[in-house]
């Protein structure tokens, strides 16, 4: 176990820069997870890490050492790639066994280690087969047993569980959780689906365009994302985004048009831009009274889940609206549905897309 | 497993009927069983023959011998020929001696009565019979087994060194990312386009003054790194997925044990097929191992062959017979491999 610091870690290939200076500091135990959309760079921040990937500025730290110029293989990192990498001519004890065979570790040692590690991922019963006879899964877990035996400072995972079925997905995710409360190493994880980053992370780093948006634990990204970006990436469905049209009221009272409808909202920008963005969570839009309701939507279709229902509604001038409600609500196609948005639960974003305010008290309507 | 063939080659498109694709099917590939096995066929059947009669014309197709039959009073057999008397009647008589154009003829089953023949008029009697002293006599006084075992030593080794050093160069240039490796792949490439012949010189002198004349290495080392057997294991090493490699590092592997544990595993169907490459290239190889070798005891089979082949003479009947032996281990090495070379890369540990 150790900690690792990022500094200004910058890569560029050739003339295209893939990543711009990250920061980031790991702390020994921690469980972060690196998400972002594909192409977004995370994976070479991943990379650089393991020092599969050399930096073109900045540094790498581990327990404090700078590791620029130290191989891969001297970093004593574990790494668990997305296509798993077995090694399709070994034994699962053989795809285990190598990492340690290479340190020239005692064979009872050995032994030892990839029997415990075989026990802890369920797969005492298929040490002697090849990587082709195992389900997803199974290799799945070979690939991090691989990781474990080793007994490394730091666990890189790089989108370990996008070659799995959803079902799969979710049984292995709980899996992992349970793994770093049993071992409790340091974990960094790749992803670009945010419900595996909401679930497992300690701490999320969002990553977009070769620069890291926003750091926290998956809460404070949730309900306080500080831009655009973040707010629409996590949280599922997406959080609703509006570009409104906006007037200073008076001191501390800017008016919103959303579609045809004007809100009052009691905030405090100086200088109230003409134009921002208003972002609202899709469990955060009420139906309302007719008297109460901030404007009227039209529903266009509605998933039932037993549990919850999700309408998708039209409202004129408005992209398409999603709206999460718990409970069973049947509707039609085309009903009016009077809604309310919670004002202690509103974003505002300006046109630069970073945040002006978030939760702002109640005025009623204009 | 034989009803198993027999559907197997008797398959065809059409249900009751033949359907013209089956009919060109068939007539395609009879022509190209002849085209391919018709030679060797030849070669097997003409290494049975005598030397006599295969310098026959027209030649026959099947090794015949002439029959022979003993006759009381003489101590060989003597050849039995079908005679036309000058009456018109047919008989088989058996030749004593023959004087110019006469022959001294005598009826096996009456030898008292000696004949007098014009031998335009007798045709020999010959049945079906295999020439075995062919295979028996260079066998015995040829130094066959030598010239084998030099044989087997320069394809046994040289195939060894050209996989290694060749798979070596592959995984360099297809492993590692670096300045000018297309440039040094088109390099080795290019070197495909400068004939033997050209090189055989300068190579030759370099041989002399390592004193490896008249030495098996001699013939081994020169021809181990082949341009052909690089490109072959790099393209196929650049389908290796990447993944593999970076797990290696990851797994605290050295370059060379990456090497040695998983790339060379990998690439066994590449490295099959190159090491029958290698060992055809070498079991049939003649001019180098003529200009390398001189003596008699560090001969390979195909000079050896070559012996038979004199200025004023050649002894074809020997050296059908030895081609034929030379050829075995190469079949054999072929359909022991070749079982490789349909094994499809070992992708199924990857997704």
């Amino acid at each position: 176990m150790a900690d690792l610091d990022l500094e200004n870690v910058a890569k560029s290939f050739g003339d295209v820069k893939v990543i711009y200076g990250a920061d980031l500091s790991i702390a020994h135990g921690e469980f972060v997870v690196l998400v972002g959309p594909s192409g977004c760079g995370k994976s070479t921040l991943l990379r650089m890490i393991a020092g599969l990937e050399p930096v073109t500025s900045g540094n790498v730290k581990i327990d404090g050492e700078i590791v620029n110029n130290v191989p891969a293989s001297d970093r004593g990192l574990a790494m668990v790639f997305q296509s798993y990498a077995l090694y399709p001519h070994m034994s699962v004890y053989k795809n285990m066994a190598f990492g340690l065979e290479n340190t020239r570790m005692d064979r009872a040692e050995i032994r030892r280690r990839v029997t415990h590690a075989a026990e802890l991922l369920r797969l005492t019963d298929y040490l002697h087969r090849r990587p082709k006879a195992l389900s997803g899964g199974q290799r799945q877990r070979v690939a991090i047993g691989r990781a474990i035996v080793r007994d490394p400072k730091i666990f890189l995972f790089d989108e370990p569980l996008s070659n799995l079925d959803a079902e799969l997905r979710v049984s292995m995710r709980k899996e992992l959780a349970a793994l770093h409360a049993d071992i409790g190493g340091t974990m960094i994880y790749v992803t670009h689906d945010q419900v595996e980053a909401m679930t497992l992370a300690d701490r999320i780093v969002v990553v977009n365009d070769g620069r890291i948006e926003q750091i926290g634990t998956p809460l404070d990204l949730y309900n306080h994302p500080i831009n655009q970006f973040v707010a629409g990436f996590i949280g599922s469905p997406r959080m609703n985004l509006w570009d409104c049209p906006a007037a200073a009221v008076g001191p501390s009272q800017i008016n919103v048009q959303i579609g045809g409808n004007t809100l009052l909202l009691d905030v405090t920008l100086d200088p109230v831009p003409n134009n921002l963005v208003l972002g609202v969570r899709p469990e955060h839009i009420e139906v309302a009274d007719e008297g109460d309701a901030d404007f009227t939507a039209t529903v266009a279709f509605s998933e039932q889940l037993g549990g919850e229902t999700y309408f998708y509604c039209d409202v004129e001038g408005l992209p398409q609206i999603t709206i999460h409600l718990m409970g069973q609500r049947p509707s039609t196609r085309g009903q009016a549905m009077p809604l309310r948005l919670r004002r202690d639960q509103l974003h505002l974003f300006g046109a630069d897309g970073l945040v002006l305010h978030q939760g702002t008290a109640t005025r009623g309507k204009a | 497993m034989i009803s198993n063939a027999m559907t197997f080659l008797l398959r065809r498109r059409g249900r009751r009927k033949l359907h013209w694709t089956d009919i060109f099917t068939y007539v395609y590939l009879f022509l190209g069983v002849m085209l391919m096995f018709g030679p060797v066929v030849w070669l097997v059947l003409s290494s049975f023959k005598t030397q006599a009669a295969l310098q026959e014309f027209p030649p026959t197709f099947l090794p015949l011998g002439q029959i022979e039959v003993p006759v009381d009073g003489f101590d060989k057999p003597l050849p039995l020929f079908s005679v036309t008397m000058e009456d018109g009647t047919v008989r088989e008589l058996a030749q004593i001696r023959r004087v110019g154009i006469v022959a001294q003829m005598v009826d096996p089953a009456n030898p008292q009565e000696k004949l007098q023949i014009p031998i335009a008029t007798r045709e020999p009697l010959r049945e079906f019979r295999l020439a075995i002293e062919n295979y028996t006599k260079p066998l015995q006084q040829f130094n066959f087994f030598r010239f084998l075992r030099n044989s087997v030593v320069v394809t046994v080794g040289a195939t060894i060194i050209t996989l290694l050093i060749n798979s070596m160069a592959a995984f360099g240039l297809s492993i590692y990312e670096f300045r000018g490796r297309n440039m040094t792949m088109g390099f080795i490439i290019g070197t495909l386009m400068i004939p033997i012949t050209v090189i055989l010189v300068p190579v030759f002198l370099v041989v002399t003054k390592l004193g490896m004349v008249n030495s098996l290495w001699g013939v081994i080392l020169p021809g181990a790194a082949t341009p052909t057997g690089v490109f072959l294991l790099r393209q196929y090493m650049l389908t290796i997925p990447r993944d593999l490699i970076d797990a290696a590092r990851m797994d605290k592997a050295s370059e060379w044990t990456i090497y040695w544990r998983v790339v060379m595993p990998l690439a066994m169907p590449a490295l099959a097929v190159l090491a029958i490459f290698s060992v055809m290239w070498r079991w049939n190889e003649f001019l180098w191992p003529l200009v390398i070798l001189t003596r008699n005891e560090v001969y390979t089979l195909q000079l050896g062959l070559n012996a038979f082949q004199g200025e004023l003479q050649v002894q074809w009947h020997f050296i059908l017979a030895m081609t034929v032996v030379t050829l075995l281990p190469v079949t054999i090495v072929f359909a022991f491999l070749q079982r490789f070379i349909t094994t499809g890369i070992a992708s199924s540990g990857m997704k």
